[in-house]
């Protein structure tokens, strides 16, 4: 090696290089216009066709919409101040029917003096589920949860108060028999509690329920099943089957990843059928055969069985996605919980399930958003959802030959909801991003 | 070392902390642990080393029944690790055990994976809980990550939560299952001294690792593992300076001749 050589390769800092900021670049809407639209030749060809594009789609579209007629109470009533308005044969939007009609599309046949009814029971809904969604708000609230859901069905279909009251307490009575019991075996108590509630459910409940009524008859007006419809409908069950899917998914997804045998084949039998099988065939097996299995002479509200069908599908699909999450887990989350003593539901409740859930958040709503627009294929088995209900006011006389009108506003409404949906599941992952480093 | 390391480790107890009598177990059929024999008295450490496959990390993860043995006995702190999950979850509570990958949980703070177990398995109230944890976080040397999450920390620092998280549920006994073998060379000397002063409190440990400085400066006894069976073991002096079997000779030639 040559002096030379080595005085360039022998070398040692005396001062460490302080940090510098990053070279400053142009910025601005001018630069990020000409970046990703007219970058080159390509480019701006492609950007000059997508314009064109829009404008083709739109300029029919949009003067249609802006035109639109509100006041009117029928299509022929629409033509007519069309023609006043803008002349004969200019296409103009008749919006006049959602003014007219909103009352069947968003409440369906439900009686008109209750119609305060459904959206305090959303309220009610919301503000349940508003600590479980936002982890910020005072845990005090999660108190109101357990007796939310006997408000909204009392608020939904009426009746005596004493109804959901007496029901409620087949819970209350099946947890004092489980903290009585516990100390004896998990499964003594859980079986006790069992007994114990469906006896009570069977043969208790009903007469305390008149009983009390006949005491004090506190009540709302009974409203029918067969009285709900438009986006009640469809709210109703997509939020019944929403929030009942996600815990008996969770339940699936752990089972078929138990270690016990028949548990875990239990689970994978009831998934993979679920699954296979089209969601119409099963709300028609609701509809037409869940009576066949039922004792004789029971009768079993068609929504509250259509409820459980879309909550045992939609939680055959949560329970696939959760065991993904499920498995992304390192085995070492597992074997720390295991080496500090915690029990296998402790693991689950405070180690595992936290970082699965979270992991599975994309996938569980993408299941929750299929499962609330699924709910439109109840008008297979003659409910009023909102798109029977656009039929429906259709084939009446005044507003027969509309079409676009309604079915751009259910598709509105839907997207309103489905939007929010997706915009909570980022919001909620970049939380839990952030706070986890 | 440390002028720690260098201060003689306390004596040893009589007393029994682990017995393991005939015990095997096998990996289908793979005969992973074979007839092992080894019994850990209280304030007793003992370095496990061995080629990998040899079964070492095996053997401790059977003393807290991560791994279920087939055959034989294992007795921990007077309690037989069976099939009986009641004992299982005692002697686990017992028996502290720090991994190599350190396995904390990175959707809570440091001061929440030191309190978990406490509070949840010993119900411990969370108030004196987070006071033990503060205790054992000074003791590691890292009181001012607290509030962090592991994922914000260096690996040295994540194998000291751990140790500190191991500590909390006031164990008798720590299993180390290779706790430097994850982390860069500038890392390991402070989990090492860690477990250095861990040994002079007279903690009764059960370290598998190649640390072999560390072996000699804390451990009363040095088990050579290879083939799921206990070779040779014997004091640390006797083991490095005269070893007895080729296999143990060989072994030490190829991890100090370098």
């Amino acid at each position: 090696m040559s002096d030379l050589d080595a005085q360039t390769i022998a070398y040692a800092r005396d001062t460490m290089l302080p940090p510098a900021p990053p070279p400053r670049r142009e910025a601005g809407a001018v630069r990020w216009v000409r970046e990703n639209l007219f970058s080159g030749p390509l480019n701006i060809i492609l950007t000059l066709l997508a314009l064109w594009l829009l404008w083709a789609a739109l300029r029919d579209v949009l003067p249609w919409a802006f035109r639109g007629i509100w006041r009117a109470d029928s299509v022929s009533e629409c033509r007519t101040i069309r023609n006043e308005l803008y002349g004969e044969g200019v296409s103009a939007a008749c919006w006049g029917v959602i003014r007219s009609r909103w009352q069947q599309l968003v409440f369906g046949f439900y009686p008109s003096s209750e119609l305060w009814r459904p959206p305090l029971a959303l309220i009610v809904f919301l503000l349940a589920i508003l600590p479980v969604l936002f982890a910020n708000l005072p845990r005090r609230l999660l108190w109101l949860a357990p007796a939310a859901p006997f408000a909204i069905v009392w608020l939904l279909w009426g009746g005596p108060i004493w109804g959901p009251v007496a029901a409620a307490l087949g819970f209350v009575l099946a947890w004092v028999v489980w903290k009585a019991l516990a100390s004896r075996g998990l499964l003594v108590a859980f079986l006790g509690a069992l007994v114990v509630s469906v006896l009570y459910w069977a043969f208790l409940a009903r007469p305390l329920a008149a009983a009390l009524t006949s005491i004090l008859p506190l009540g709302l007006t009974p409203v029918r099943s067969a009285d709900f419809g438009g986006f009640t409908l469809s709210i109703v069950i997509g939020l019944s089957g929403i929030s009942l899917s996600l815990p008996l998914g969770v339940l699936l997804a752990l089972a078929r990843r138990s270690e016990m045998f028949i548990i875990s084949k239990i689970a994978v039998i009831y998934i993979e059928v679920i699954r296979g099988v089209p969601l119409i065939v099963w709300l028609l097996v609701a509809q037409v055969l869940l009576n066949y299995f039922l004792p004789r002479g029971t009768n079993f509200d068609i929504l509250l069985r259509v409820i459980i069908m879309v909550t045992l599908f939609a939680a055959a699909y949560i329970a696939e996605v959760i065991r993904g999450g499920l498995a992304a887990l390192p085995r070492g989350q597992y074997e720390a919980a295991d080496a500090l003593g915690l029990g296998y539901w402790q693991a689950m409740q405070l180690i595992v399930l936290p970082q699965a859930l979270k992991i599975s958040i994309p996938g569980i709503v993408n299941s929750f958003i299929g499962l609330f627009k699924d709910t439109t294929l109840v008008s297979i088995i003659s409910l009023f959802d909102p798109m029977r209900m656009s039929s429906t006011i259709r084939a009446t006389t005044e507003w027969g030959g509309i079409y676009w009108e309604l079915y751009i506003f259910v598709a509105a409404v839907f997207f309103v909801f489905c939007f929010a949906m997706s915009r909570y599941s980022i919001w909620l992952e970049q939380r839990l991003e952030r706070s986890h480093r | 070392m440390t002028d720690a390391a260098l201060a003689a480790p306390p004596p040893v107890s009589g007393e029994v902390a682990v017995q393991i009598s005939g015990m095997n177990k096998w990996y289908g059929q793979f005969h992973v642990l074979r007839n092992i024999d080894l019994t850990v008295y209280r304030g007793e450490r003992i370095v496990i080393c061995g080629p990998s496959g040899s079964g070492k990390s095996t053997l401790i993860r059977c003393i807290n029944r991560l791994e279920e043995h087939q055959a034989g006995q294992i007795i921990v702190d007077g309690t037989e690790l069976t099939s009986n999950l009641r004992n299982v979850d005692k002697v686990r509570s017992e028996v502290g055990m720090v991994f190599q990958h350190f396995n904390l949980f990175p959707h809570l703070t440091v001061l929440e994976n030191c309190t978990l177990a406490p509070i949840w398995v010993r119900k411990i109230p969370k108030r004196e809980a987070e006071a033990t944890a503060m205790e054992f976080l000074r003791k590691v040397r890292i009181p001012e990550q607290a509030g962090k999450y592991p994922g914000q920390l260096s690996g040295g620092q994540q194998q000291r939560v751990a140790i500190a998280r191991s500590l909390c549920m006031k164990p008798k006994i720590m299993l180390f299952d290779e706790p430097t073998s994850a982390l860069d060379p500038e890392m390991i000397k402070e989990v090492l001294d860690t477990m250095i002063e861990l040994a002079q409190d007279g903690m009764t440990m059960l370290c598998v690792t190649h640390e072999m400085g560390f072996a000699q400066a804390v451990a009363n006894r040095v088990i050579f593992m290879d083939q799921g069976q206990i070779v040779e073991q014997n004091t640390p002096r006797e083991f490095f300076n005269n070893p007895q079997s080729d296999r143990t000779k060989l072994f030490l030639s190829q991890i100090l001749g370098h």
